[in-house]
């Protein structure tokens, strides 16, 4: 269609198909895709009547890199270093279901150290994670300050972290049969230091962030989702379990060794923005937990299974499908092989693409603001959205 | 020979004076507000440009006039460069009839505070005229929002004032100095506590700072009314916004803690203390508060500090005519 020619000079195809309401007195705001609350390039085209927004339209696509489509064109153990660049928070949990995929179709036992340094590692990743959403959560509601804090801890344990998965951000430490490596005195050490440090740390954030009446008053009632909403856009993680949902899968599914440790699903009823906002505070503490005990009672062993694939191994045929829990939901691989070389068909799903998908509908009449906390109460990662 | 009226001679000089004073203080203001900002964050701050960072102002007040002045193309040419020297100018007017000491005014204005509670009020328009002009969505929004906040908070503002001049008698600020004591006990606070806090409050949101910097809010408007303004045009906004903070420093030190008067000697020293004291709180609590969010903002203003300003000048009234 040629758009100058109907007097539109201005805007892109998005802007001129988005559908204005019935109403003439409306204000059409682009908000990103460089805006400093939509993390990154997420784009949401919003009408507004004042303050309050009529409609809210992601936009997303501006990061897609063709990660499925990658899969095709290499080996399943050249595809394990794309999974920290699907979701750079929790690069770890993406890895899990990978090489939890392959396993599966292939029947391979991994060996019990190697779940215990997986379970580690992945939960302290978990704990990174959601210190960035954290942080980045309360600068989108205009308090400054707490990334710091935030970040203090974060490097501590990217510190930590770098012991055992040998990088910092896109971790990619899981093998088709175990880990890389073997975790060293100086890892244990380091977390058990880390452990206290962080329990310590937690009630600082309590009072002072949490219970700060802006905060509470800024997230409390705003954003209230249903289990229905949640069901019907196939919502997970701590968003679903901010409505009282205990779904996890780690434990629904009873995967790897999570069920011989001592924790518990956080689980909010409340289902409004305060409510994920406390079930990550919360879940922090359990991965302490988890992370605790794994330490204490890590066995002895190798790390990778006997007769580990090697380079020229190929998937056998057949269809297999794991989901693990992410620090954002439910992250989940179907993994399709013919038997080849290459992998047929990698699917990924992910969690923030079916968190987000509800946003559209949860932001109808809210404040601007309150949009955009709903949205970082969401805690969105652009990059797995577009994979 | 013409003579010159020595008053003018005091005005220009009193103005130039406070020129180089205002400039100075917004210097030292920025380099305080990141200096703060950092170790609340637990960060040095700036720590590269002269020791300890000391000329960061400098360099960064370079760095704006370095650049170059950029005009949208659809904005109003005219408005949108007349707002950031309306933002300004107004506020070097403020500290004509300001009390730095006993001696030490510009011009000791009879009714000081209208003047000062006046030309504030200009503050608005520039704002207003800077988020229209630039024909920016954001910048709209931001403005619409700064005059909804500005408008409503003058009212509790101007009854917290009124208290005071009620008791007094006066809208001189050297007046009401020195109808203060000496010692705190003798301060204002003390007997307006209502007020005081009213007054801060209120402050607060008329300089658009964080808890109430709604207009600029960046998670939300990116940067609200100064959204398409570059090089020294954000720069004039900028310093008035440090400029104002000074002010309300100084108006709320006048007013409620004694002025230039303080224990043991009395001067232009226990001013200055006081208004940095003030404007250290202010940048604490910048870096410690989220934003609160519009309709809470007006709730505020509507529901509590308006029914409590107009109580408590009631009661102020009622306490005159009885006493």
């Amino acid at each position: 269609m040629r758009y100058e020619e109907m007097g539109l000079t201005e805007g892109d195809f998005y802007s001129r198909n988005f559908e204005k309401g019935a109403r003439d007195d409306t204000l059409i705001l682009n908000l990103g895709p460089q805006h400093p609350a939509t993390h990154g390039v997420l784009r949401i085209i919003v009408e507004m009547d004042g303050e309050y927004v009529i409609r809210a339209e992601p936009v997303i696509g501006y990061l897609h890199r063709m990660h499925e489509k990658m899969a095709e064109g290499r080996q399943i153990y050249q595809y394990i270093p794309n999974m920290g660049r699907v979701d750079y928070g929790h690069a770890l949990g993406w890895n899990w279901a990978l090489v939890g995929a392959v396993e599966r179709l292939a029947g391979f036992e991994v060996p019990e150290r190697a779940e215990y340094i997986r379970v580690i590692t992945t939960e302290l990743n978990r704990i990174t994670s959601h210190l960035l959403w954290w942080g980045a959560f309360t600068l989108d509601l205009g308090a400054i300050t707490p990334i710091m804090y935030a970040f203090d801890d974060r490097e501590q344990l990217l510190d930590i972290l770098q012991i055992a998965t040998g990088s910092r951000l896109t971790h990619s430490s899981l093998r088709i049969g175990g880990v890389c490596a073997d975790i060293n005195d100086r890892f244990i050490e380091a977390c058990k230091a880390f452990i206290p440090h962080f329990r310590a740390r937690l009630p600082m954030y309590r009072d002072l962030v949490t219970g700060n009446i802006i905060l509470r008053k800024r997230l409390e009632g705003v954003g209230v989702f249903d289990a229905d909403l949640l069901r019907r856009y196939g919502a997970s993680g701590p968003v679903v379990r901010g409505s009282g949902i205990a779904y996890d899968i780690r434990k629904a599914e009873k995967l790897s060794v999570y069920d011989r440790f001592d924790w518990s699903v956080a689980v909010r009823s409340e289902g409004d923005s305060m409510a994920r906002y406390l079930v990550r505070m919360d879940e922090m503490e359990q991965s302490l937990n988890i992370v605790e005990q794994a330490l204490d009672s890590l066995p002895a062993g190798k790390v990778m299974m006997p007769k580990a694939p090697k380079v020229t191994w190929a998937v056998p045929k057949g269809e297999s499908y794991f989901a693990f829990e992410g620090a954002r939901g439910k992250v989940g691989i179907h993994l399709v092989s013919d038997g080849g070389k290459n992998p047929y068909k990698i699917k990924l799903r992910s969690p923030c693409f079916s968190n987000l998908s509800l946003f559209a509908e949860a932001a109808q009449g809210t404040l601007l603001a309150d949009a955009l906390a709903i949205l970082g109460s969401l805690d969105l990662v652009i990059p797995e959205i577009d994979r | 020979m013409i003579s010159i009226p020595p008053e003018l001679i005091r005005i220009v000089v009193g103005m130039i004076a406070v020129m180089a004073f205002v400039a100075l203080n917004v210097l030292i203001l920025v380099y305080a507000e990141r200096k703060g900002a950092g170790h609340i964050q637990r960060r040095p701050g700036p720590y590269e440009v002269g020791p300890h960072g000391v000329l960061q102002p400098l360099a960064d007040a370079g760095k704006l006039m370095g650049k170059q002045l950029l005009t949208p193309k659809s904005a109003d040419p005219i408005l949108y460069w007349v707002a950031p020297i309306l933002a300004f100018l107004p506020v070097l007017l403020l500290f004509v009839p300001m009390p730095f000491g006993p001696i030490l005014t510009v011009q000791d204005v009879n009714l000081g505070l209208l003047l000062i509670l006046a030309f504030a009020g200009l503050n608005v328009l520039a704002t207003l005229l800077a988020g229209w002009s630039q024909n920016n969505k954001f910048g709209l929004l931001g403005a619409a929002r700064a005059v909804s906040q500005s408008v409503a908070y003058e009212i509790p503002l101007l009854l917290s004032v009124l208290c005071i001049a009620f008791q007094y008698g006066s809208l001189n600020l050297s007046t009401l100095v020195e109808a203060q004591g000496s010692w705190p006990w003798q301060w204002n606070i003390l007997c307006q506590p209502l007020a005081f806090l009213i007054f801060l409050v209120s402050a607060f949101a008329e300089t658009n700072r964080a808890p109430f910097d709604l207009p600029e809010a960046e998670s939300e408007l990116t940067a609200g009314f100064h959204t398409e303004y570059s090089g020294m045009g954000f720069g004039l906004f900028f310093m008035a916004e440090y400029a104002n903070m000074v002010v309300v420093s100084g108006v709320c030190t006048a007013l409620f803690l004694g002025g230039w008067k303080g224990p043991v000697f009395d001067g232009v020293w226990w001013f200055l203390i006081k208004v940095y004291a003030l404007l250290a709180l202010i940048i604490w609590v910048r870096w410690t508060y989220p934003r609160v969010r519009f309709d809470q903002l007006l709730n505020i203003n509507w529901k509590w500090l308006l029914p409590l300003a107009t109580a408590n000048l009631l009661a102020t009234v009622f306490l005159m005519k009885v006493f």
